[in-house]
């Protein structure tokens, strides 16, 4: 006789609850990474000049600035599930994994949110003439 | 009192080959670039403060030590990428053969490498010749 739920033996998690979300988001995010990285550094080759007056052009354009704040959220949110998962495997002791979890999830959110916030900022400041000058 | 003869985990007796090497790289690679993204972080608020900070974070790349760390970086960037996409189609249950899984081992390494070096040259003759008045 099984002391399962029917409800637990359709979901068939066993002990581990929450199933393969993890697993999965990391995944989805690795696929998303997989576009949005490569466009990132073949912009830079195509772009070719790294001085600040082309740079703060370059991202103050609309496609721009919503594709690179997508890299820096999806960077940092594939980085914030890779470092838990290596976190858990290599720290045995309770208290200082619980530490290192904090700051990783604190800093990586600093991160994200200092960098969409940098690039709203260029794309709000520059005027939509100037950047049409700029990549005509 | 005899000694239990217990068993032991798998990683405390089995052989160190390219399988684990290329796995522990991955998580390497992934850590590292984590570090990695404090510095793209940097480079886009320094852009949006205004010129001058973002001329002290050029000054900054552009020292030989940070210069080797981005090397890294390109490196490790690849590595994870190729090896991503090595996992992504495991998931979806490519390649598990030995000889397959072998293979695509070594194209990972060998790709990562060339790319790296590839990018590196075509970023640094395309930043050189336009800091230079347009030499290609």
């Amino acid at each position: 006789m099984s002391l399962q739920s029917p409800l637990s033996k359709v979901l068939g998690l066993g002990a581990a609850k929450e199933g393969a979300s993890h697993w999965w988001s990391q995944r989805v995010s690795a696929v998303a990474l997989m576009l949005l990285a490569p466009w990132f550094l073949l912009s830079l080759i195509a772009l070719g000049d790294v001085s600040y007056a082309s740079i703060t052009l370059w991202i103050a354009s609309p496609v721009h600035s919503v594709l690179l704040s997508l890299l820096v959220v999806t960077l940092s949110y594939h980085a914030q599930l890779g470092l838990h998962v290596v976190i858990e495997d290599y720290v045995a002791h309770k208290g200082t994994r619980m530490v290192l979890l904090l700051i990783i999830n604190f800093a990586l959110l600093l991160l994200a949110v200092m960098a969409v916030f940098s690039i709203l900022r260029m794309a709000l400041s520059v005027p939509a003439i100037q950047i049409q000058m700029g990549t005509n | 009192m005899a000694q239990l003869e217990r068993p032991l985990s798998p990683f405390m007796h089995y052989r160190w080959q390219y399988t684990n090497t290329l796995s522990i790289l991955h998580r390497l690679t992934g850590v590292f670039m984590s570090l990695g993204l404090m510095l793209l972080v940097y480079w886009l608020v320094a852009a949006a403060t205004g010129i001058e900070a973002y001329d002290a974070a050029l000054n900054l790349f552009s020292m030989a030590v940070v210069k080797v760390a981005l090397f890294l970086w390109m490196l490790s960037f690849y590595y994870h990428f190729f090896n991503g996409i090595r996992h992504l189609c495991w998931d979806i249950g490519w390649g598990f053969e030995r000889s397959v899984a072998r293979k695509s081992g070594w194209l990972v390494f060998i790709s990562a490498i060339v790319l790296s070096i590839l990018t590196w040259m075509c970023l640094s003759l395309r930043i050189y010749a336009s800091a230079n008045g347009g030499l290609v």
